[in-house]
């Protein structure tokens, strides 16, 4: 029998060597005239162990990592094609603890199969989904979409089902599906995972999106940060072309669905939905006033969904296995399962897919293992930069939309990105002014000229300027922020300021 | 403004020309423009204004309201480090400093050899490789001042 050995694509893990990994496996297998398969999937997520390689022996797979081009030739002395002891030996990949403990429902496919592969992702389970789809009304799978309790991951929590009804009631001859995969929020990757690990995945979730609400045709709004994620798309986009499971025939249906892939231009505000309908539409990615909502007037002014890729590649599980069993993970109003990315100066950092309702404690010393510096965790930045900084006090909150609003911060994307006691939080929060300065677009006055008036009151505050004076100034320009911006991004850019006023403020004192 | 001079103008013209059918079709040309060209031509942008018959205040803004199109040709070789706050919790300040030093530039800046363009990006997407840079396309994660001097030593580094 030929060996089959898994390699990761991910971009993760060829930027820790896995792509030199793959080369000096194919060269030692041809050195040895061994056959074998290689296969470059995904990402399992476990990035303190990549290049995490896989070898699929006749019982099940078995783990190495993290593996240097170095280590190859003393990993086939070691018979590991045969799943042979190895010092880099981490046994059967299922009984990896870390992996283990986690509740995979959008993830199961990811780092499993060949994402390029429809024969692989049907084998694996893929399409389920959408053939239970073909065999409902639409309005039955926008229900199965309510009644899973699946709310917006990119950030917003906004229930997809209630978007996806708005849509379906539209009655115009043209609407849209579009994702939002402009993935920017510092410490989150698990839209790029899902990409380049499953592809498949986020095109069967759009098209019984188009299918269910009479959408023809999706776009993917992907950031031009991605390439890799675009080479995985484009690869997917056209294996289901060519099997028919996009274009005029959806799996023999005689439904129509058709996607692409547009890129953004590096812009962070492109991840404000209506901004991105702009940017899709080539123009400058300003945000529209809302009303009119996009599931109203969306792109091209059409009745258009927008999600997330994590909202969108949880629909086919919740399809196929059914949107109860989906609500029976989680807890309060966060039902289902959270793809977890931990960032930052942690131990071991990677996608955790856990039901909500896990306490930031166990995530971050349980999963996490402390910081990568061991040095005690500071404070956590939780839902990207527009996020705020939570203290050790508050590492008993579950992760939980209403839980985390209680204590004043947000889950957004779910990234949690971790800093040790040597982090500054006054430059943290200057660095939150700054980035909103950077990437505001310009069109109301408490984002564009705020944010940059908030970088120069913290660099008097820190210079020793009026400093009481100062901090209240600053206190009342975060106000102003949060209730005079137009969208999230002058709206929240003061949160991670807040905090950090609120929870670290013997920070903001004058430097020597 | 300069011109474009002719074979090049007439290159951005059948780029339109391949794109301007496509719905809301100006980010497809740039993006194509900036693979030809390395850049967007200021000469460009009355080309593609013209070709579809939109303002050159409407292009103008476009390409200026978008951080990945450059206006002004990049070195041999483009260095983006993510200034982001995972980098930053893993040292992404410290690296930038060292950067900079090494190359001799700010970000923003192409050596004067043309070898090498800096630039700082927001999230790579590879916050649990912290800190991460991206070179020619090319994504380097858990990067130290060593490891950068190492890929910057190879020119176009492989990975």
């Amino acid at each position: 029998m030929t060996a089959t050995v898994y390699v990761p694509g991910d971009a993760g893990a060829l930027s820790v060597g896995s792509g030199e990994v793959a080369a000096a496996i194919a060269a030692e297998a041809k050195r040895r005239g061994t056959k074998l398969e290689l296969v470059r999937n995904g990402s399992r997520g476990a990035y303190w162990l990549e290049p995490l390689i896989e070898v699929q022996t006749s019982r099940e797979r078995c783990a190495y990592g993290p593996v240097r081009a170095a280590d190859v030739p003393s990993l086939f002395a070691s018979d590991f094609l045969n799943g042979g002891k190895h010092p880099l030996s981490l046994g059967l990949t299922d009984s990896i603890p870390w992996l283990k403990s986690q509740q995979r429902l959008t993830f199961e496919r990811v780092g499993v199969i060949d994402p390029s592969s429809v024969a692989d992702y049907v084998k694996h389970g893929g399409y389920k989904g959408l053939e239970r789809a073909l065999t409902l009304s639409g309005a039955e799978v926008v229900q199965a979409v309510t009644t899973s309790g699946l709310r917006g991951r990119g950030g917003a929590a906004f229930p997809a089902g209630i978007k996806w009804k708005t849509v379906l009631e539209q009655g115009a001859a043209q609407k849209y599906v579009t994702c939002n995969a402009d993935e920017g929020d510092s410490g989150t990757f698990a839209d790029r995972m899902l990409m380049e690990g499953d592809p498949l995945l986020l095109i069967e979730g759009m098209t019984i999106a188009g299918i269910a609400v009479g959408a023809t045709q999706g776009y993917i709004y992907l950031r031009a940060e991605y390439p890799h994620a675009h080479a995985a798309l484009k690869t997917a986009i056209a294996a289901a072309y060519q099997a028919q499971y996009l274009g005029a025939n959806v799996a023999g249906s005689g439904k129509r669905f058709d996607l692409e892939v547009r890129l953004g231009a590096g812009a962070y505000i492109c991840g404000e939905e209506t901004s991105m309908l702009e940017s899709l539409e080539g123009k400058r990615g300003e945000v529209r006033v809302r009303p009119p909502l996009p599931a109203i007037k969306g792109l091209f002014g059409q009745p258009t969904i927008v999600n997330n890729v994590v909202t969108l590649t949880s629909v086919p599980w919740i399809l196929t296995h059914g949107a109860e069993a989906y609500a029976n993970f989680g807890m309060g109003k966060s039902r289902g399962t959270l793809p977890i990315q931990l960032a930052g100066n942690i131990r071991r950092g990677g996608l955790v897919e856990r039901a909500f309702g896990l306490t930031l404690r166990e995530l971050l010393y349980d999963i996490g293992g402390g910081t990568a510096t061991g040095r005690p965790i500071r404070a956590v930045q939780v839902g990207g930069p527009l996020g705020a900084y939570v203290p050790p006090a508050h590492f008993d909150t579950p992760v939980d939309y209403e839980a985390l609003t209680g204590v004043g911060a947000m889950l957004g994307h779910g990234g949690f990105v971790v800093f040790d006691d040597s982090v500054d939080m006054a430059r943290m929060a200057r660095y939150a002014m700054e980035f909103c300065a950077i990437e505001s677009c310009g069109k109301c006055t408490p984002c564009r000229i705020g944010s940059t008036r908030g970088v120069e009151v913290i660099d008097r505050i820190l210079a020793g300027v009026d400093g009481e004076r100062n901090v209240r100034l600053l206190e009342e320009l975060c106000e102003t922020m949060v209730q005079g911006s137009l969208c999230g991004l002058g709206g929240m850019a003061p949160f991670p300021v807040q905090s950090a006023l609120k929870h670290f403020r013997e920070d903001f004192r004058a430097r020597v | 403004m300069e011109s474009l001079p002719s074979d090049q103008s007439a290159a951005v013209r059948r780029i339109v020309a391949q794109l301007k059918e496509r719905p809301g079709p100006l980010l497809e040309v740039l993006h194509a423009i900036q693979a030809s060209f390395g850049y967007v031509p200021e000469g460009a942008v009355p080309v593609v204004a013209e070709e579809l018959n939109i303002s050159r205040a409407e292009v103008h803004g476009v390409v200026t309201f978008y951080h990945f199109f450059r206006r002004h040709r990049p070195g041999a070789h483009t260095v983006s480090l993510c200034q982001a706050e995972s980098c930053q919790a893993m040292g992404a300040e410290a690296l930038a400093r060292h950067a900079r030093e090494r190359l001799g530039i700010d970000f923003h800046q192409t050596t004067a050899d043309g070898r090498f363009s800096l630039e700082p990006i927001y999230c790579l997407g590879n916050c649990a490789c912290s800190p991460a840079a991206m070179i020619d396309g090319q994504l380097h994660g858990r990067l130290t001042p060593e490891a950068f001097d190492a890929l910057i030593a190879q020119g176009s580094p492989a990975k």
